[in-house]
């Protein structure tokens, strides 16, 4: 019940910020408003990357050299760095992590 | 051109994007029935919300056991791009009634907006413009619903995936998106920054850690820019 609520509540708010323009054609938002609004994606999702990054468990600091989540993190930068291709960056990246995992024996085989 | 016409045209340009959008559909329904969804609450997730970024972080943090209103919050945050995408079609979709507005809207994702702006750039609205729109955008839907019913069947048949680690999926989705974005010294600035004030900030409670880095990555973002180009500051998209 309480992931439904949860679920709902994700649609509506997804469905209030697509709509918002299309809803009343002759809105406009400020310059300044659209200006931080280009910078929404970059600052976000680098937000949740670095920490998924360098504290994989969520809480303590992993500046370690058997943390896959940094060093295939850090090759997937360089894939997408090199290629600007979105799926070679998945697909790379998940190969490298998994590779990383199986040499430090962090799969459960 | 007739609108059943422009409306085929519509599947077939989306063809490249599912792709795309299939891996992420099926890894997204895998994650969420790893986390514990039912199969009708992984698809209800994909049907209502239809926002793969924001679908990930929703999964990722239910696993962690984050309360609602956090999920909600966070929801909002990353789907604000959107309103951009709402912004530069508004001009396309304006003439068009509320019978049109509503579902065009809930089908404005990523993908969607990427095929359907180059049509509108080139062709502009014209006669039945938004029939074109219709198409890509069910076609894309359809995939996504689809990509993710697999994703679930996936997880449930091999529950042992919970301990693969294939949330690093979200990252590599996520640093694929962003690394192309990085193309000025703003852009990179306000990449540095916000990834230095979350990793400092994650012990804040309610993902407060998340907000506080964003507003400082899009505040540095801004200032960069007035700074670097104040001229062309706040042109379109």
């Amino acid at each position: 019940m309480q992931t439904w609520l949860l679920i709902l509540g994700m649609a509506l708010i997804t469905f209030s910020v697509r709509y918002s323009l299309f809803a009343w054609p002759n809105l406009r938002f400020a310059p300044l408003v659209l200006q931080g609004l280009h910078y929404v994606p970059t600052a976000v999702l680098t937000a949740i990357v670095v920490p998924g990054m360098l504290l994989p468990d969520g809480e303590h600091l992993a500046l370690r050299l058997d943390n896959a989540y940094l060093l295939a993190g850090l090759g997937a930068i360089m894939i997408a760095a090199v290629t600007r291709h979105l799926l070679a960056t998945i697909g790379g990246g998940f190969v490298l992590f998994f590779l990383l995992r199986w040499a430090f024996g962090q799969l459960p085989l | 051109m007739t609108r059943s016409q422009l409306f085929v045209y519509g599947l077939r340009d989306s063809v490249p994007m599912i792709v795309g959008v299939a891996p992420f559909g099926i890894i997204y329904g895998t994650l969420a029935s790893v986390a514990g969804l039912s199969l009708w609450q992984a698809l209800g997730m994909s049907m209502l919300v239809y926002a793969g970024s924001a679908q990930f972080i929703a999964i990722s943090l239910l696993s962690a056991g984050t309360g609602a209103a956090v999920i909600l919050f966070t929801t909002l945050i990353v789907n604000l791009r959107h309103v951009l995408y709402s912004a530069s079609l508004q001009p396309f979709i304006a003439h068009l009634p509320q019978t049109w507005r509503i579902p065009l809207a809930f089908g404005l994702t990523d993908e969607t907006f990427a095929v359907v702006q180059r049509r509108y750039l080139a062709h502009g609205a014209g006669n039945h413009g938004q029939w074109y729109h219709a198409g890509v955008a069910l076609a894309l839907y359809l995939c996504w619903i689809s990509s993710s019913l697999l994703g679930v069947l996936f997880g449930q048949a091999m529950p042992s995936l919970a301990d693969w680690g294939l949330d690093f999926a979200m990252l590599a989705t996520f640093i694929g998106i962003v690394v192309p974005l990085l193309r000025n010294f703003p852009q990179v600035a306000a990449a540095l920054v916000a990834g230095a004030v979350a990793v400092v900030c994650h012990g804040l409670p309610y993902k407060l850690g998340l907000l506080a880095a964003a507003m400082a990555g899009i505040v540095v973002g801004v200032v960069l820019e007035r700074r670097t180009q104040p001229a062309v500051a706040g042109e379109g998209v």
